[in-house]
């Protein structure tokens, strides 16, 4: 720390750090590594392979040739001039992947491999490395080869850094329309979710209508199923066999229209959380004032409503715009032949290994997530500051045309999420659509299908189990440091810098990321590569930003004073933290928990890379059953998904209400 | 640890400083908040730090306690340095203003929190806990929850909590602050009743004088910072240090005027102080208590004799136990002289808005300072 120029000459003095300070440095370093292994290299790792790329450098070689005895040689040449004479290869058949390999013999048009002519091979420079068969050679000695074994020499790629990966990228229009697709369809979708959601929230919040606990229920249950379960449900009302098909007079289901629907679908309950929040912390006295002035309805909605909330809007409005530009379940099931920027991520890496492209594609992905990350962060600050000053709740009076209206508009809203989830139940339990309608339980046979069977079940509730438990842990120690551990300034911003990082990386750039660090054999974290653990570390990482600011809230809230009495009373700060941080702050860490546990469920952009046979989970096996036109099926496990995410819901409300009432005498006064 | 009951009120020559701080600064980024502060106190006292809200008492305090460390300077506690000591290993009780008692712990185990990990058994904690319960007057509380207390009573918990593990050192930070005017006066009481009983050395932070006033055995008064003043309430109340500890105990009249040869003068009246140590024609501040005016007489006298000033009587409130009363004279331009007159004196003189009465203002109770000293 800087010293104030008021002082006199002399040393600050340091308080020597006591066993307690120790153990929270060691804690807090324990968590700041995990976070730096899992998302800081990890990122680094794509980062640099974004600028990485693989060809053939003709320049670094030399050939000689003799004649036909075999013993009279002529000068050395190049490559790069043979080539240059021959026109042989273009600047596109030098580029290469890292596994690419050159015949040389393509650059001696008079070659036989049964002549007696002998050929000489060397490197010019240190790293020329060419295979002779399968030995891999790299020297700047003349080798020489018969013409039979020169057959069977190829060159190998050098690698280069540089913008290269980039120019391609931006200059090849297919992939770069992508990015225009990705920003339509995300515009598009955020509009319709934040008008939507706003309709309902202030339905729930400023109307007397009926079954408001009801709808609130129906409208958290997108946040319950994999993103691309409204696709399937989509395609079995308007796909190709579609029962409603004709409600779209000729126009395709599969592509933006089908992404849109969707996603506004899956991002509905995100944004109405937010809007709802911002609209409930709103005065009750401004509106009298308001009233008062005898301004109408539609004025003070406009002056006094939407500035209040506007914060909550804009919030939502980028949380939404991240939620669909990252998405990659929704465009991959339905959306056809339109490209998206997620998917280019998963058929660059999945479908053509060109991994160094996929990082590419990440970066440009990154990119607007990262800026809604930031605006997002500084209106959420905003917010806060909103919610401190002292105000009286608004509450609403019956009116009733007015609360027929909304209730109208939840009914519409209420039908169409109940409807998507209620099409996939319904899918799941029919025979052979549209042929034999009949109930039965065959799509629930999952060990007839590919995609990993029942075992693909179990895996995801093993993760989520496990991400729930040791996410929690990490997430909610974590916090404490940050939030109560005394000096070590630096490097606790440092920390909350790392925590509040995940937010802004979309899970395929993570998922992608994560092969680039852990696949690395040179990595002595390798080994968790293909594994569970490695899913669960990329799951905790992923959801890592919404756990801790919900920890950081509670701790907050705690007195500050806590630690210091604890200490002058001599007890360690663990003690502290188990008999006190921990009760008090409980509900906060079973809410983490289900958060937790319902994102690992259904997480699939993150895990779509990292999974293994043994490995497979649940929602990438909805993924790949659709894939493999096993349609039904797919819903089912989707409806799988759904029933243990609900499952766990009604489970954590029990407990908290119980834990609640177990401890309440203290909260009541 | 030492035991409670061998550890009597020790004599104070007998231990000059228990805990003694020496040049201590404290910086927060370039604001300096504590400026050389230096101190003793011995062994059983009761000190008050007396000073405006965020003149640097309770940063003072924290660095005591090891919370918040001072940027230069040494703490030795007990013939120990502490200075570099972090919290856990200096033995002192705290008590914040919010009290921090843990909510999810009945009161019984927010006092135990101190004792549980000490190898004692069960049986001696509880007797300890039922000990410190009677000790604060809450013996039939220990079931229940903080939040199930009323503010008083949380102030006595967090009170045992601190003593419980018999410090040497009890500090208070604002500790009544929080309280309703009734209660606050009653615990007053009690605080200074226990800090008697068991003879621990206590520091306690307030920014209310009538608190520091009837509780302290000695009061630090601090302002920006620095130390104006130590003393015992009275010397505080009676010998002032400077303008400011005049101003900020008690009440004072102010009056700029010129020193020379033990008195200053106003307009033609004179008044000898028992000041010194000034030059002839220095420029002085006049400070007088409203209650050292003291009623002489009805009417103007002719020739005022030494500290006599001839004044007449502006408006007059009536507060209960005595009139506090606005003079006016030409001898003290436009600022009225607030006097405080006991209503026997106001009878007895038939003293009366509008009337002419002559005040004296006697040498021992005028008090002079330096002008250019009007801070705060
Ligand atoms: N952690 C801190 N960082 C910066 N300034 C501080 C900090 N703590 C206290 N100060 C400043 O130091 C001064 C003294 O504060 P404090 O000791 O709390 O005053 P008080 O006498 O009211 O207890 C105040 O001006 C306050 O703003
Ligand atoms: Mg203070």
């Amino acid at each position: 720390m800087a010293e104030a120029a008021g002082l006199p000459a002399g040393r600050a003095v340091r308080l020597r750090i006591d066993s307690d300070g120790w153990i929270k440095r060691a804690f807090m370093a324990v968590i700041a590594l995990y976070l730096i292994a899992a998302l800081a290299l990890p990122l680094y790792a794509m980062l640099s392979k974004s600028f990485v790329t693989y060809g053939f450098d003709l320049s670094r070689y030399e050939f000689q040739v003799s004649d036909d005895s075999g013993t009279v040689w002529g000068d050395p040449v190049s490559a790069a001039t043979l080539n240059e004479q021959l026109g042989r290869f273009g600047p596109d058949d030098l580029r290469s992947s890292s596994d690419g390999r050159l015949a040389v013999t393509e650059l001696f048009p008079d070659f036989s491999f049964r002549s007696p002519v002998k050929y000489r091979i060397r490197g010019t420079t240190d790293n020329a490395p060419y295979l002779v068969g399968l030995d891999l050679q790299n020297s700047t000695e003349w080798r020489e080869l018969d013409s039979n074994t020169f057959r069977r020499v190829n060159l190998r790629p050098v690698t280069t850094t540089g913008l290269q990966n980039y120019v391609e990228y931006f200059s090849n229009p297919a992939l770069f329309s992508s990015i225009e697709n990705s920003l339509f369809i995300a515009t598009i979708s955020t509009v319709l979710t934040v008008l939507f959601a706003f309709g309902f929230a202030y339905a729930l919040n400023r109307s007397c209508m009926p079954y408001k606990g009801t709808f609130r229920l129906i409208a958290m249950m997108p946040i319950l199923v994999p993103s691309l379960l409204p696709g399937i449900a989509l395609i079995y009302m308007f796909g190709n066999q579609g029962f409603l098909k004709g409600l779209l007079f000729g126009q395709t289901i599969y592509g933006p229209l089908g992404i849109v629907i969707g996603s506004v679908f899956f991002t509905f309950p995100h944004a109405l959380i937010i809007i709802s929040t911002a609209l409930s912390i709103s005065d009750q006295r401004q509106y009298e004032a308001a009233e008062s002035l005898r301004a109408s309805k539609w004025r003070t909605f406009w002056t006094v409503t939407i500035p209040g909330a506007r914060y909550g809007l804009i919030s939502a409005a980028f949380v939404t715009f991240t939620l669909v530009i990252t998405d990659f379940g929704l465009p991959k099931v339905i959306g056809g032949q339109y490209n998206v920027l997620a998917i280019d991520i998963y058929k660059q890496v999945i479908g053509q290994q060109n991994f160094e492209m996929g990082a590419v594609v990440s970066v440009v992905l990154l990119i607007p997530a990262v800026i809604a990350f930031i605006v997002d962060r500084q209106v959420q600050k905003k917010q806060v500051s909103l919610l401190s000053a002292r105000s009286v709740p608004y509450q609403p009076r019956p009116d009733r045309r007015f609360d027929l209206a909304m209730l109208a508009w939840c009914a519409v809203m209420g039908v169409f999420i109940a409807g998507i989830i209620g099409v996939c139940q319904f899918a799941a339990l029919i025979n052979y659509w549209p042929y034999d309608l009949t109930f039965s339980l065959r799509n629930y046979e999952f060990n007839r299908m590919d995609g990993g069977g029942w075992g693909a079940y179990w895996n995801s509730l093993e993760l989520a189990a496990l991400t729930a438990v040791i996410g929690t842990a990490i997430i909610f120690t974590g916090a404490y440091m940050v939030e109560k551990i005394d000096g070590f300034r630096t490097g606790r911003a440092a920390f909350q810098f790392l925590a509040m990082l995940p937010m802004a990386i979309p899970g395929m750039v993570l998922g992608l990321a994560y092969i680039f660090f852990f696949n690395d054999p040179a990595n002595p974290l390798n080994p968790i590569y293909g594994t569970m653990t490695i899913l669960v570390v990329s799951t905790v990482t992923h959801f890592y930003t919404v756990g801790h600011l919900t920890a950081l809230t509670a701790l907050k809230q705690i007195d500050a004073e806590f630690e210091p009495v604890a200490s002058s009373l001599r007890q360690p700060f663990w003690r502290l933290f188990a008999r006190v941080t921990v009760p008090v702050c409980l509900p906060a860490i079973l809410d983490i928990s289900i958060y937790m546990f319902v994102n690992a469920m259904t997480t699939v952009s993150a895990v779509v890379f990292l999974y293994s046979t043994h490995t497979a989970l649940a929602s990438v096996a909805v993924l790949n059953m659709d894939d493999a036109g096993d349609i039904a099926p797919a819903a089912a496990m989707g409806m799988m998904i759904f029933y243990t995410n609900a499952t766990a819901r009604v489970l954590h409300a029990l407990a908290s209400r119980r834990i609640l009432s177990r401890t309440q005498a203290w909260r009541v006064r | 640890m030492t035991e409670l009951t061998a550890e009597g009120p020790a004599p104070a020559a007998a231990d000059p400083s228990y805990l003694k701080i020496e040049g201590l600064w404290k910086a927060f980024g370039d604001f300096v908040a504590l400026r050389d502060v230096s101190l003793d106190i011995a062994r059983g006292e009761f000190i008050c730090f007396l000073g405006p809200s965020g003149c640097g008492k309770t940063t003072l305090l924290r660095a005591i306690a090891g919370l918040d460390p001072q940027s230069r300077g040494t703490i030795r506690q007990g013939g120990r340095d502490v200075s570099g000591l972090p919290a856990s290993q200096r033995d002192y009780g705290i008590v914040f203003q919010s009290y921090a008692l843990f909510p999810n712990l009945t009161v019984e185990r927010n006092i135990a929190f101190g004792l549980e990990n000490t190898r004692r058994p069960k049986a001696e904690i509880a007797a300890r806990v039922a000990e410190l319960l009677a000790l604060v007057g809450l013996p039939d509380q220990a079931k229940k929850y903080p939040a199930q207390l009323s503010g008083g009573q949380q102030q006595r918990i967090a009170l045992a909590r601190a003593i419980a593990i018999n410090p040497g050192l009890l500090l208070l930070d604002e500790p009544l602050s929080a309280l309703d005017a009734k209660v606050r006066v009653h615990l007053r009481h009690e605080i200074k009743e226990l800090q008697r009983k068991l003879g621990v050395t206590t520091i306690m932070v307030t920014h209310d004088q009538e608190e520091a006033l009837s509780m302290a055995d000695r009061i630090v008064v601090m302002n920006h910072g620095v130390i104006e003043q130590i003393g015992t309430p009275t010397e505080i109340y009676r010998h002032p240090a400077t303008l400011f500890v005049a101003d900020f105990i008690g009440e004072t009249n102010r009056v700029a005027t010129t020193y020379s040869a033990g008195a200053v003068t106003l307009g033609e009246a004179v008044l000898q102080t028992r000041a010194a140590g000034f030059a002839d024609g220095a420029p002085v501040t006049l400070a007088v208590r409203p209650e050292d005016v003291l009623p002489h007489a009805v009417g103007h006298e002719a020739e005022p004799r030494p500290n006599h000033l001839n004044v007449r009587i502006g408006a007059m409130e009536f507060l209960g136990s005595y009139w506090r009363t606005h003079l006016t004279s030409p001898a003290l331009g436009g600022t009225p002289l607030v006097a405080n007159f006991s209503m026997n004196a106001v009878r007895r003189l038939g003293l009366g808005t509008g009337a002419e009465m002559t005040v004296e203002l006697p040498a021992e109770r005028v008090l002079v300072f330096p002008r250019g000293d009007e801070h705060g």
